[in-house]
């Protein structure tokens, strides 16, 4: 996030697009529906008749997969209506004039065929968008599970900077983080690209530091992101892989291919707290500690680094993820000797520019940062680009919409969406345990639109069959128009209905994303 | 503005303009009984527990929202506010069931413990039989509504704090409770099961199925869901994790918590089905093995696969240091740069 959770209580108007706020980040949408209360306005973009419908001023359903379009349609009467910020535009910006022309091409007519959005609402969204400042955007999957997330994130970006909510309180362009580490495990280093600190792995400069503080030469080449390496596993590339923490046999797309992969390993090693899907797979298993049975730091949506305490003892013969590391380590050959945690949460501060001063003292003590946070005497930084972008001047990047990489024809003439519901969380590995969560939530289930099912002769509760050209599985249909019309949604929490099984594993090339947001199904009867 | 300056029980108190006799009495550790206040909420004057007397002033107003003013002087204690306060939780034991040992609230009751403060041992009045909806369709709290007090703090909570208007007052005199729009059972309202309105209940009216016995300490953890990393405090009984509650002090949360948070943080670090041992594949079976067994083939193997051979997963569901160790064993151990994580998943 460029700015802070509490920031969504300072905004005039929340432009919440892509995400379901209220089923993913609830005490968010607490903040977001109390702000309502008192009077912001929430415009909402989302596929789906998701909880915040109740509280937005106005609600489009947009087609899956057709952001860019919209966000070009908005700044398009934004440009023409002359509601932009243009003092900001010109002292803080660079590259209006192609946005401008590119954006002039989206019409609200135009816009409103791709997307299914009407042009009245296209252009009642753009006044709410720029009649209040400060103005924030909140997003998340929805915008970034696409082929074209880097374009969806520019062009919030874009509408963000045209309208000059950058760098103030109240504004910004907040992507809502989906679990608890993951800016925490960008911002350390664990990407194929970078160092800790986001210092890339192909500048000399970069390696050299690295090579000086790790006291060791470095390979020079960028890595594999995720699903190369699966892919390089298959071909006989990746022979070894090493897997802590997760479970890519229900999380990542096209699950049949992602067990070949797995398969295909010479050796596989995954370290987990559960023998899951993706463990019985393993060569061999390493039982984790959980997170409750030793310290360690974790870093929110918001840049915030938390210290999260031990609370009993690691359970009998399991260690902390980070033991088992050094433990390795040590075996072949370069040692990793660290006392406690807290030595290693400095050592990330040594090496890490922005957590420089995100010592574990501190945090001890309860201070409260964000990063950048330079200096052991530094503050933290709670709003970015406040003076200045980190690059100088913001650039507008024009773009043109891009269509989903597989649309429905006539043999999967459904968009098949995915996400999550409000009791569980990812693979389910953690929630399902929960006795109460369970029995809240307790099966996999696919949402279709009355119309729809009238059409497939499909009944609430009937079992049936989602299929897509990577595979099939079986589950009960929740009739429910919350979804569109021709769009069906599966959440991707249970292993009964394994619904990457059916997604589609095609990237946005810069970001490598798996378009888990859109792919081409069919719904059918079992009977 | 100008403090203002006023006189509670003798004692000369300065506060800010706009100040409750309620929070200014506070100020000066002068503690006056409430029911259906609750410094979270805005105050509501409901249930007129603390009421007091104010030089000049008709009547007793309640001090949780009478304000202060400039030369106020007010006294919150003598015998006829005493007495007022027991006539008024008389009148709230009329229709309360008499059964706290059998109340999941018991000992933890804001009621019981007032009653106990007023010196109220029986109401004296003709007990009134209630109806009251019990609703427990709910699989992680229960309603018990001839419990409830009518002090408004559950309804309050969802709409102040959640924002959400799940519950109001229906029905009306003696009938009146606090239920989802249009009555009905509250698994079936917009409800999100978060259950704070059961931590901000002051009675057993509303209580979690499973109520955890009482916690030996507290430490703070993060909330290992999703990225908003709300502070949690989990509650420890014999080395086991039995109670998770909002960290009040956390910034992010400043208390609340989600469904997840409040009911699925901690049941699966006790789950019986948590791996204790290593476990190797031999023959085609994944079979327990000791730790020196397994490391020493797993270190043998990574010998073995050094540079681009080698690959690594780690996770955003564990720590910064996990994730710095895992990628560092990676580039510099292993001399690949194929570390990865699901931020893309």
């Amino acid at each position: 996030m460029t700015n802070s959770i509490e920031c969504f209580s300072k905004a005039e108007v929340i432009l919440v697009i892509g995400s379901n706020t209220t089923e993913n980040h609830p005490v968010i949408a607490n903040r977001i529906r109390r702000a309502v209360n008192r009077g912001t306005k929430l415009l909402l973009f989302d596929p789906r008749d998701i909880p915040l419908t109740r509280q937005a001023i106005l609600w489009c359903r947009q087609k899956p997969g057709t952001d860019v379009a919209l966000i070009n349609g908005l700044m398009h009467v934004i440009v023409r209506e002359g509601l932009a910020d243009m003092d900001f535009v010109e002292k803080r910006t660079e590259g209006y004039e192609e946005l401008r022309s590119t954006v002039a091409k989206y019409t609200p007519r135009m816009v409103s065929k791709i997307t299914g959005v009407s042009e009245k609402d296209i252009i009642q969204a753009a006044r709410i968008y720029a009649s209040g400042k400060p103005a924030s955007i909140a997003y998340a999957m929805g915008i970034t599970q696409h082929t074209t997330v880097t374009d969806n994130v520019k062009s919030l970006a874009n509408l963000a900077m045209l309208c000059g909510n950058m760098g103030v309180e109240g504004g910004g362009v907040n992507p809502l983080r989906g679990q608890n580490n993951v800016q925490g495990a960008c911002d350390v280093g664990a990407l194929p690209n970078v160092y800790p600190g986001y210092q890339k792995v192909v500048d000399p400069i970069a390696r050299d530091k690295f090579e000086k503080a790790w006291d060791i030469e470095l390979n020079a080449n960028n890595g594999l992101t995720i699903t190369e390496m699966l892919d390089a596993a298959e071909s006989g590339r990746v022979k070894v892989l090493y897997i802590m923490g997760e479970n890519p046999m229900l999380s990542d797309p096209d699950s049949t291919h992602v067990e070949k992969s797995l398969k295909a390993c010479e050796f596989l090693v995954v370290q987990d707290i559960f023998l899951t899907e993706t463990a019985k797979l393993a060569d061999v298993v390493l039982p984790a500690s959980s997170y409750a049975e030793r310290d360690g730091t974790f870093t929110n949506t918001e840049r915030r680094v938390q210290l999260s305490h031990r609370v009993i003892d690691p359970l009998p013969g399991t260690k902390p993820d980070w033991e088992i590391i050094c433990e390795l380590s040590n075996r072949l050959g370069y040692p990793m000797r660290y006392e406690s945690v807290s030595e290693i949460t400095d050592e990330i501060a040594k090496v890490t520019p922005q957590y420089g001063g995100i010592l574990y003292e501190r945090l001890e003590k309860g201070e409260q940062l964000c990063w950048p946070c330079p200096l052991p005497n530094h503050p933290g930084t709670p709003i970015l680009h406040q003076d200045k972008f980190t690059r100088g001047l913001g650039k507008f990047h024009a773009l043109d919409f891009i269509p989903p990489a597989e649309l429905p024809d006539v043999k999967y003439p459904m968009i098949l969406t995915t996400g999550r519901v409000l009791q569980h969380f990812h693979t389910g590995t953690m929630t399902r345990k929960s006795k109460g969560l369970e029995a809240l939530a307790p099966s996999p289930f696919v949402e279709v639109n009355p119309k729809d099912a009238q059409k497939l002769g499909v009944e609430d509760g009937d079992w049936v069959k989602v299929s897509s050209r990577r595979g099939s599985i079986e589950l009960t249909a929740k009739v429910d128009d919350k979804v569109g019309v021709g769009v069906i949604f599966i959440p991707f929490h249970y292993h009964e209905a394994v619904v990457n099984t059916l997604t589609n594993p095609a990237l946005d090339p810069i970001a490598k994303i798996p378009e888990y947001k859109v792919c081409a199904a069919r719904l059918e009867t079992t009977a | 503005m100008a403090d203002v300056t006023l006189i509670i029980d003798g004692r000369e108190v300065q506060v800010e303009p706009g100040t409750t006799i309620l929070k200014a009495a506070g100020q000066v550790g002068v503690r006056i009984p409430t029911l259906c206040y609750h410094p979270d909420l805005e105050p509501y004057g409901g249930c007129r527990l603390c009421i007091v007397k104010v030089e000049g002033m008709r009547g007793m107003p309640p001090a949780c929202i009478t304000q202060v003013a400039e030369g106020m002087q007010v006294t919150t204690e003598d015998e006829e506010i005493l007495e007022t306060r027991r006539m008024v939780l008389r009148l709230l034991l009329a229709d309360h069931p008499s059964d706290c040992l059998s109340c999941r609230a018991n000992l933890d009751c804001e009621l019981q413990k007032l009653a106990h403060e007023l010196g109220v041992r029986e109401h004296g009045m003709i007990p009134i039989e209630r109806e009251g909806t019990v609703d427990e369709s709910n699989p992680v709290f229960v309603r018990d509504m001839n419990r409830c007090v009518l002090c408004a703090r559950c309804v309050k909570t969802c709409s102040e704090i959640l924002g959400l208007h799940a519950i109001d007052f229906i029905g009306r005199g003696h009938r009146t409770e606090v239920g989802p729009f249009l009555g009905g059972e509250i698994a079936k309202s917009i409800c999100e099961s978060c259950g704070e309105c059961v931590v901000h209940c002051p009675t057993g009216a509303l209580y979690y199925r499973d109520v955890p016995p009482q916690v030996e300490r507290e430490v703070k953890v993060i909330c290992p869901y999703c990225g908003t990393g709300c502070g949690i405090l989990l509650g420890v009984r014999k080395d086991k994790i039995v109670s998770a509650r909002g960290d009040r002090q956390n910034p992010v949360n400043r208390g609340n918590l989600c469904v997840k948070g409040r009911f699925g943080s901690y049941q699966y670090v006790n789950d019986e089905k948590r791996l204790t041992r290593p476990l190797i594949r031999k023959e085609g079976e994944l079979i327990e093995s000791t730790w020196d067994e397994a490391l020493g083939l797993v270190a043998r193997k990574f010998g073995q696969y050094q540079g681009d051979a080698f690959a690594a997963f780690s996770s955003a569901k564990v720590a910064n240091e996990d994730n710095y160790l895992l990628q560092k064993l990676t580039r510099v151990v292993q001399r690949s740069n194929n570390i990865d994580h699901c931020a893309r998943l």
